[in-house]
Formats: structure tokens, sequence, C-alpha cells
């Protein structure tokens, strides 16, 4: 019997995972005796996806790509005739003595996978799955043998930094919270994900959701709460589905309840949808967001861990972070606490993304570098690229240059570039992404989810915004830097929480090491990688173009001209630059330069 | 329909004055009528006796929240970092343009509803756009025309058969 196993992650679904799931539900049927067929959450290959692997219970095949036409034939040959199918698709495989191959053996042989454990391998909406591998043993550890402060002083020894992004000693925190009484505590999880480019909580919910709550559960212990919330993005429909499935199989198992696992110990907790708003991943607009009100940040102190979610006392952290502490208790602090740096222990998930070849999730040990991440295990630049730079930290981060790329990731280095680690999330930029542009799009971002508390963050960041526009369309002044430095100091300093005081970050890194790109969009109002449409020209391939007209219609100031089925031109004088004709062309025949 | 109803008024009825009900009523409320008309919020405001202007306040807060309806097809445009850097801002202007739709807004037939989105999560296959609840990927100018085009046919087709 052999268990065909298809991920049914966010990434593999919108690859057409169903697709293959449903053509896998027939065929499965036809040979009930042969094969079962079961999901999981996403192994991290989004690159590759969808994924369909293959378990005979002694090695296991993974393949990659696979359509219906794809699952057809691996059905036919792998599961029923027992011939592997060599060729593309077979990416990754793990033989009974261990041994591994594949394509994309790499990919997943670099990375030492705590967080991701169970992501790719067991089924996440079975509660008995995440048993089978030794799943609520640190739970029950922490509720049946140890006190608060044995528990405290574990997660303090293995030295795991909280994984939002700022790096907050976790056992400390909670340590601070464990301190103050209260006749309700809470325990919260930050599950709102808002970093565009990061998705690696969300493949933690939808691929193991009991992980989330096992780690809640001993903070409960910890700190003796009460009760729990999981703030979670409405964008994150599967991961919701996905961690009430969770909740109501623990309630049931007796985890979650009245006197959890005989401990005498009552705790539960309940799933708020978050409702779209960035400023919510701050943990005092969080609670203000649970509490029903607007998500707007309060003044610090009294610190959460004193007077948090409705005036109690309230211990947050995020996903990934909660994600850790069940492998902490059932291994140790000692085991975890061997991976990674001595300031900066245990692993720390990325999301690899942009013009990356391989973009997907990988979990390396802290200190891992730059250029291990994106070249061994991301395999280089798209379409055979240059490096240019990587963004870490979303829109509080900044972009390290090329030059940096042997910086390793932990929370003590990466700060001195100037940007920050945040939640994980790696933007992969080649020589075609313009830092101007880029810094202006993370301003507009910022900008535009400020809450409008703080006035340097409201009207400043628009200041800074309207600045950077100017100068993508080759309208900068001289003095425009100046400004953007001094603007960049007053928001940090006169802003209430994470968003403000990171908000110009993007701005003051590519000013660091980009402020030749700078100065080309002032003074000589071009723009080096090409890619502000005001400051290039527009041309128009003779190969390509088969004289549809199309784009000469779409031109608002008739600049290009030619005969039907004959190759236009474009009067680059007449022509204004609004990219209309770029867009508008079926045959990829337009390009700048 | 008709259970989603129930699950509004079912909420509303059972409300009990629990604090931090006001955000799980106003999502019960959109998942009712696609969108938050204006007698939802005096209803819930009756019930719950938060003021209006409060509930107003949070409503625009959150960009979850629509005080207008949507069209047939939610067209999302992902403009997170990833799809940014893969010209995401090309392939939002190409559906600008072929639906005849601005960013925000609504069709005047009510066909389509073009947003923007901060990230789907699908950042190795960008630049990515979802079409109500199918995502499609490696998008390119011409593959975006395409595709509008597609769910326009799709669109016509289906007002021919359910004449309203």
């Amino acid at each position: 019997m052999k268990k065909i196993i298809v991920g049914m992650g966010t990434c593999g679904l919108s690859a057409g995972a169903k697709a293959v799931f449903d053509r896998l539900t027939e065929l499965v049927a036809e040979h009930p005796d042969q094969a079962e067929l079961g999901i999981t959450g996403c192994i991290g290959m989004c690159f590759r996806e969808p994924l369909v692997e293959i378990n005979d219970g002694k090695s296991r095949v993974i393949y990659g790509g696979v359509d219906a036409k794809a699952a057809e034939e691996i059905m036919e040959r792998h599961v029923l005739n027992d011939e592997r199918l060599v060729d593309d698709n077979l990416i990754y495989t793990i033989e009974e003595d261990a041994s591994t191959s594949g394509s994309e053996a790499t990919y997943l042989d670099l990375q030492e996978r705590i967080v991701l454990r169970n992501c790719g391998h067991i089924d996440p909406e079975s509660i008995d799955d995440y048993i089978a591998t030794g799943g609520y043993e640190g739970a029950r550890k922490a509720l049946l043998d140890m006190t608060p402060e044995q528990v405290i002083d574990e997660v303090k020894a293995s030295g795991l930094r909280g994984r939002g992004g700022a790096g907050f000693p976790t056992g400390l925190k909670w340590g601070f919270c464990a301190g103050y009484d209260g006749d309700a505590k809470y325990v919260v999880c930050n599950a709102d994900e808002g970093d565009p480019g990061a998705f690696m909580d969300r493949s933690v919910l939808e691929g193991d959701p009991h992980a989330v709550l096992e780690g809640m559960i001993i903070c409960a212990k910890a700190i003796k709460g009460t009760f729990g919330y999981i703030y979670c993005r409405a964008e994150y429909p599967l991961a919701i589905k996905r961690l009430e499935i969770a909740l109501a199989a623990a309630r049931e198992k007796g985890f979650l309840g009245k006197n959890i696992m005989g401990s005498g110990m009552d705790f539960d907790m309940k799933i708020k949808q978050g409702a779209g708003a960035f400023v919510c991943g701050e943990e005092t607009a969080l609670f203000a967001s649970i509490e029903g009100q607007r998500g707007m940040p309060r003044i610090r102190p009294p610190f959460p861990a004193e007077a948090g979610l409705w005036q109690k006392p309230t211990n947050n952290n995020n996903v990934e972070t909660y994600a850790n502490i069940p492998w902490i208790l059932s291994r140790g602090s000692g085991a975890y606490a061997a991976f990674g740096t001595e300031k900066s222990p245990g692993t720390k998930v990325f999301a690899l993304a942009g013009r990356v070849a391989k973009g997907g999730l990988a979990e390396v040990p802290m200190g891992t570098t730059i250029e291990q991440l994106v070249f061994k295990i991301g395999g280089g630049i798209k379409e055979g690229g240059e490096f240019k730079a990587v963004q870490m930290g979303g829109p509080s981060g900044g972009c390290i240059p090329a030059d940096q790329k042997t910086t390793p990731v932990d929370f003590e280095s990466i700060p001195k570039t100037g940007a920050i680690m945040g939640s994980g999330g790696m933007v992969v930029m080649d020589q075609t992404t313009c830092m101007v542009e880029i810094a202006r799009f993370f301003l507009e971002f910022t900008q535009s989810e400020s809450c409008g508390k703080c006035t340097f963050c409201r009207i400043g960041t628009l200041r800074m915004l309207e600045i950077l526009e100017r100068l993508v369309h080759g309208e900068g002044e001289a003095a425009d830097i100046d400004k953007l430095k001094e603007l960049s100091i007053r928001i940090k300093e006169a802003s209430l929480c994470g968003l403000g005081q990171t908000a110009p970050n993007p701005v003051q890194t590519t000013l660091r090491y980009y402020l030749h790109e700078y100065e080309a969009h002032i003074q000589d109002h071009a723009c080096p990688a090409g890619s502000c449409l005001a400051l290039v020209d527009f041309h128009i391939d003779g190969d390509k173009c088969n004289g549809c007209t199309v784009c000469a219609r779409h031109c608002p100031v008739d600049a290009i001209a030619g005969e039907k089925k004959a190759v236009h031109i474009i009067d680059t004088d007449a022509c204004v630059k609004c990219g209309k004709c770029l867009t508008s062309c079926s045959f990829d025949a337009i390009f700048t330069q | 329909m008709v259970t989603r109803q129930e699950n509004f008024s079912y909420r509303l009825w059972r409300y009990e004055g629990a604090p931090g009900d006001l955000i799980p009523l106003l999502q019960s409320a959109q998942d009712h009528f696609g969108y938050i008309p204006r007698r939802a919020i005096s209803y819930i405001s009756s019930v719950t006796g938060i003021p209006e202007s409060e509930i107003y306040g949070v409503i625009t807060f959150y960009s979850q929240f629509r005080l207008r309806p949507m069209g047939k097809y939610v067209i999302r445009a992902c403009a997170g970092t990833a799809c940014h850097v893969s010209g995401a801002k090309m392939i939002i202007e190409t559906i600008e343009d072929e639906a005849g739709v601005p960013v925000g807004e609504t069709s005047e037939d009510g066909l389509f509803t073009l947003q923007t989105v901060a990230c789907i999560g699908c950042c190795s296959l960008a630049p990515v756009v979802m079409v109500n609840e199918d995502t499609h990927g490696s998008l390119n100018p011409a593959s975006t025309r395409k595709l509008v085009k597609k769910v326009s046919r799709e669109a016509r087709k289906s007002t021919e058969k359910t004449p309203s």
C-alpha cells in the first residue's frame, strides 16, 4: 500500500493542486487496495508546485510541477508498477537509509527544519498525524512535570528570540508577564503577517497548526494564562479553516478546555480575524483591534506584560516563535541552542521571492549568509540576471547590496547593514530594479497604512512620498536628498510605534548604498536600471511587430506611425511615456531603453 | 443565501454585549450583503449601543470593509514586493485599460471590481492576479489582456443566460 500525498497549501492550490487532487481521487478509487490519498501543507518548494509525494513506507519520492496528466502517469507507472519516473518532475527522494537525491535535493538538504518540521509531511487537518510525530509531548511535559518557573527557565536557556522581527528574548518576555497577577491573563498569537513578500507564518498555520496551539498552551502554563487569542489575517482563509479544525480536535482530545491533560489547568482560545490593517502587526494596535476598535497603537508604558489586552497582563508572540516552543520543550534547550550563533540561537524561516530562481520557504540556522540563501538554496537569479540586492524586513526593512552578500543573517549582523531581520521576507532584486522606485514603493505602502495618530508618520511620510514621486518622474531637485534625510530622522524620532519608527528605513538604506541612482534621477533625469518609465525611451522591435495597429490606436498623442501589417515606429520626441503602448501590445514588441 | 442571512441575524440576536464583537459583526454583515449597507450600520448600532459614528470609524479604518457593493468578478491584483519587482504595475495598468475600471472601483455594468492587495502569498508565481477565487500567475501584459478578455466573455455569457 502506497501513500500519495498532495501539497495543498495556498501556493500549491494556486498552481493547480486541486485539479491534481481531484484526478488522483478518481484514480485511487479504481485501485483502493493499492494506494491511499492524503494531503499536506507547504514543503517550501513553491517554485515547483504542485507537488505530489509517493510514500511506500520505506522511501519518499516527491514529484514537482505535476498536472492532471502527469498525475495519471505517476499513478500508472510509480504507484501501480513500482517504476519511478526519471525526468524533470522527479525532484526529491529520500531512501530507507536516509540518503537523498533528485534535482532539488540541495534545496531541502541545506536546511535545518525545526519550525517547518512537519510542514509538507503531515496532514495538517489530522491531530493524530501531529501526535504521531511527537506532537503535544512538549505540552504534556510542561503541564504535568514542570513548574511555570521551570518552563520559563527552559525557554530562556534555549536563547530563543522573538521571530516577529524585534528579536526580544522570548523567555525574558514570558518572565515579565508571569510577574504580574491578574484575574485574567492572555496569551496572544500575532498571525497578522502583513509584510508584503513574507509568507512563512501562513505556511506554518496551513501546514502545522497544532504546533502553534501547543506553543501557546505551553506559554499559558508559564505565565498562568487564562485565555488565548490567535489574531489571523482574513486574507488567509485556508489558514483560518485549518486552525478551526485544529482547535476543535484539540478540545476533543482534552488539550484545550477545563483541566487540560489532567493537569488542573483551564485554558482555551479562539481565532480573531483581522480586517486588513498593517499597523495591527504592532502589538498594542493588535490588542485594540481584538477589542473591536480602530487598530491604533497605545503609549507604552504600561507594557503589555502588565496591561495589554483588555488592560490585563498579556503575552504576545508571533506564529514562528510559538511553533519553536514545543520542539524546545520536548528536545531540550541545549539541542536548540546548538543551532545558530551564540547570540542568535536556533533557526529562522525565510521567504525567498522576487528575482530569485527558486522562490519558496527555507529554514536555515541563524548565521547562514545571504549568499548561501540566494545562490545555494535559491539557485541564483532568475533568467540569468545579475544579483543587485536583497530587501529584508519588508516596508520596515532595508536593502542590502550585493557586495555585502557574505553578511550572516542573525539579529546582530543584519541591523549593522541598516536593514532589519523582520519576519523573514527576503526579496531578491536584479539589475532591472530601480532602487529609487523601490524606496517609493515601500513609502507608498507605509504612507497608506499609517494609522494617522502621530503627525510625523502621517504627514512626514506623505512629504517623503511626494519627493520620491517627483524623482521617479525625473522632476527631482538638488535639495531633495537632504530633505529626505532630514525627514527620515524626524519621522523616526517622533513616531510612537514601530511602523513610523521604521518607515524611513527603505529610503535611508537606498540613500546609503545607492546614492548615485538618486543623483542620476535628479541631475541626469535618467534611471540607471531602466525601469522608471518617465525616464526611458520607448521603441518597437521590428522582428516582433506585425503591424496590428493596436499600439497606435492606444497612443494618446499619436506618436506611433505605421501602416497596417507593417512595422510601426515611435516618435520619441512626441512620446509622453505613458506606457499605454507597452501594456497594449500582445506581441511583446515594445521595449524600453 | 438564506442561511447566510440567518447567520447575520443570529449573531445580532445572540449579541450579549461582549466587548470586541463589533468587528466580527461587521464581518458577518459583509459576508451576507457583500458590503456593509447603511441600514446594517444603523441596525448594529441599535442592538449594540455603539454610536453609528464610531462604527463608521471602525469600518473605514480597515481595508477589508466596503461601503459599496462589489462587482460580479472581483479582480485582485497583487502589489506585494515580489510582484512589484516582477512588473505588477504594468499588469495593473493593463487591467485598468482592458476592463475599463480604475483601481478601487466597480465598472458601471456591475461586472468588475478591481482592487490591489498587499500580498496574496504566492510570491514565487509573481506577478499574480486573483479573479474571484482563481489565481493566475507569471503574467505579462499580453497574457493579462487575454485573461481579462476571457473573463469579460464569460461575464457577458452568464448575463445573457440569466437576464435580470
